[in-house]
């Protein structure tokens, strides 16, 4: 099977949703015209990313009555979207979240679990903590979604590997930091080593794409890519530019080369779960919280 | 010992890529198009000036040269310089009249106080310019500067946007250099020029070489002062660069305001500068 996937590598206006809305409703007819299955837009992509107290104003629901949602939903009939927003659960609670949307309906919605709030991070003071990482099913297979730190940590992308992901769709706002001698930010350089990591160690696709522009004194980075079950770069959007990009995944690679490299078959989960209880029954305070 | 090696050097065409689209991005969404800059005849405002003129053309970027009778007739050649080579607009508003009347009321005045006041009517040209031209005052401050607090509170460090205040004066030089500032600039020794014969290095006493290493330890890679003398740094340097960094964080931050209400200005009505763009 063959599955076209859009990077909307966009910028975003900060805190105003429906100019946003229809940055994200044009994009997605222009992947659909270019032969597009699949788009995906970057992290908080309809509503900018240093809310700070604009937070609870750009909140929405992910639902068919949400007036943000509906049209969303309308274009999903054409194409799969993931797109990054603020939900408000039911009981007010604020979650950088992101949707993936296919025929009219939400197929999933996954709740940032990690909230960066060290150094130019402020996070964990605006929103909830997710608290489930899980795969879903999808038209293309199973996927996975993930948003910028939570895949900065290794277990999320282990879990969703364990829980059935093939193709790992993360979405980023990722500050540019780190300027030397090299010809890309510190920051781009990590991101492109993990995710090129996760591709090879799961023999999985991994697309990730991730914002540009400005916020005050930030600068998004851009530089969207996808890896194929091999660590291979397929595609690599330039940096800093606003762009959509569309490469084809050969999701039949996931057959050749986990037929080569059968780390999943090989994968020992149990002992896995046997040692993790051992360590965290030993009262061992060395492992995080 | 050997002192530890710090490399400062950063991929110029990465960070003009980077200032150059964040001049641009910060001046529109504010719904403007152009750029008033102070050009002194140093490096620094011959940078901001060059990316200023990358960013928005140089038919939108005024350069104001602002010289005080004694201002050193180099200073007023090496503006010229980059405002001939850039084909900026350009304006001089000789500041003398506009001082010397505060000088004559308080002939006592010390030079940081004359200093002072002149960076500040510096500050207000730029300002005025600023309305004038309708566009906005880029900043000419580096990172050495503002982490020493080698600067006029509302004076020199006053602008609307600043994008070489996250560089050191070294790598300021190598930008400056790669982007063509001419070497006389780059290379002559830098200073306010607020009295005759004044030095930034001969004040602060030290090289801008040598506390830009100290200062990426510090603050950078977040080295105690400690591990900085253990790094082969000067004990007594290493305390009064410290000091100087703790003692002028005034200069960096809002005043405070006084917290009465339940939200308050500073602390919890928070937003950035680009709400709503």
């Amino acid at each position: 099977m063959k599955l076209t996937i859009a990077l909307a590598q966009m910028n975003a206006q900060l805190g105003v949703v429906q100019a946003n809305l229809e940055k994200h409703l044009a994009l997605a007819g222009e992947a659909r015209a270019q032969g597009a299955d699949l788009i995906i837009f970057p992290e908080l992509s309809l509503t900018g990313y240093v809310l700070q107290d604009l937070t609870p104003t750009v909140a929405c629901r992910p639902r068919a009555d949400d007036p943000v949602f509906r049209p969303l939903l309308e274009a999903s009939r054409q194409l799969d979207l993931m797109l990054g927003f603020v939900e408000e659960d039911t009981r007010n609670r604020f979650f950088i979240s992101a949707a993936y949307l296919s025929a009219g309906e939400v197929l999933h919605v996954h709740r940032k679990v990690y909230l960066p709030t060290y150094g130019l991070f402020d996070e964990g003071r605006f929103f909830a903590w997710g608290d489930a990482v899980r795969a879903f099913e999808t038209r293309f297979g199973r996927m996975g979604m993930l948003i910028c730190e939570d895949f900065w940590h290794a277990s999320p992308p282990y879990l969703l590997w364990l829980d059935g992901a093939d193709v790992f769709l993360f979405q980023s706002a990722s500050p540019g930091r780190g300027l030397t001698s090299d010809d890309r930010l510190e920051t781009a350089r990590w991101v492109d080593h993990i995710n090129r990591a996760y591709a090879s160690l799961f023999t999985a696709f991994v697309a990730h794409t991730n914002r540009v522009g400005y916020e005050d004194g930030l600068h998004f980075w851009g530089g969207a890519a996808v890896y194929d079950p091999d660590g291979r770069v397929i595609l690599q959007a330039p940096y800093d530019e606003e762009t959509l990009t569309l490469t084809e995944l050969d999701l039949n690679q996931l057959h050749r080369t986990r037929a080569r490299l059968p780390m999943l078959r090989d994968e020992r989960t149990a002992l896995v779960l046997r040692e993790m209880q051992r360590i965290l029954s030993n009262d061992n305070r060395q492992s995080g919280r | 010992m050997l002192k530890k090696e710090v490399d400062l050097n950063i991929h110029v065409e990465l960070t003009k890529r980077i200032l150059t689209g964040f001049i641009r991005s910060e001046i529109t969404r504010m719904g403007f198009q152009r750029a008033v800059v102070g050009l002194s005849g140093g490096v620094d405002s011959a940078l901001s000036c060059t990316l200023a003129a990358l960013a928005l053309g140089a038919e939108n970027v005024l350069a104001v040269r602002m010289p005080y009778r004694t201002s050193s007739s180099e200073s007023l050649e090496h503006a010229q310089m980059v405002i001939d080579q850039l084909g900026v607009q350009t304006l001089t508003v000789e500041i003398t009249p506009m001082v010397e009347p505060l000088f004559e009321r308080f002939p006592e005045m010390n030079a940081m106080r004359r200093g002072n006041v002149m960076a500040r009517q510096r500050m207000i040209i730029l300002y005025d310019q600023s309305a004038a031209f309708n566009g906005l005052v880029v900043g000419t401050g580096n990172k050495t500067e503002i982490l020493l607090g080698y600067t006029t509170l509302y004076g020199d460090s006053a602008c609307a946007l600043n994008p070489i205040g996250d560089l050191y004066k070294t790598q300021v030089r190598q930008l400056a250099r790669a982007l063509g500032v001419p070497p006389v600039i780059i290379e002559k020794p830098p200073t306010a020029d607020l009295w005759k014969g004044q030095t930034d290095e001969g004040e602060l006493g030290y090289t801008y070489a040598e506390v830009d290493k100290l200062l990426y330890l510090l603050v950078d890679q977040r080295y105690t002062p400690v591990e900085c003398v253990e790094a082969g740094f000067d004990e007594g340097f290493v305390h009064s660069v410290v000091e100087r960094v703790r003692r002028n964080q005034f200069k960096r931050v809002l005043p405070p305001i006084a917290k009465l209400s339940n939200r308050t200005v500073g602390y919890d009505f928070l937003y950035l500068r680009d709400w709503g763009t």
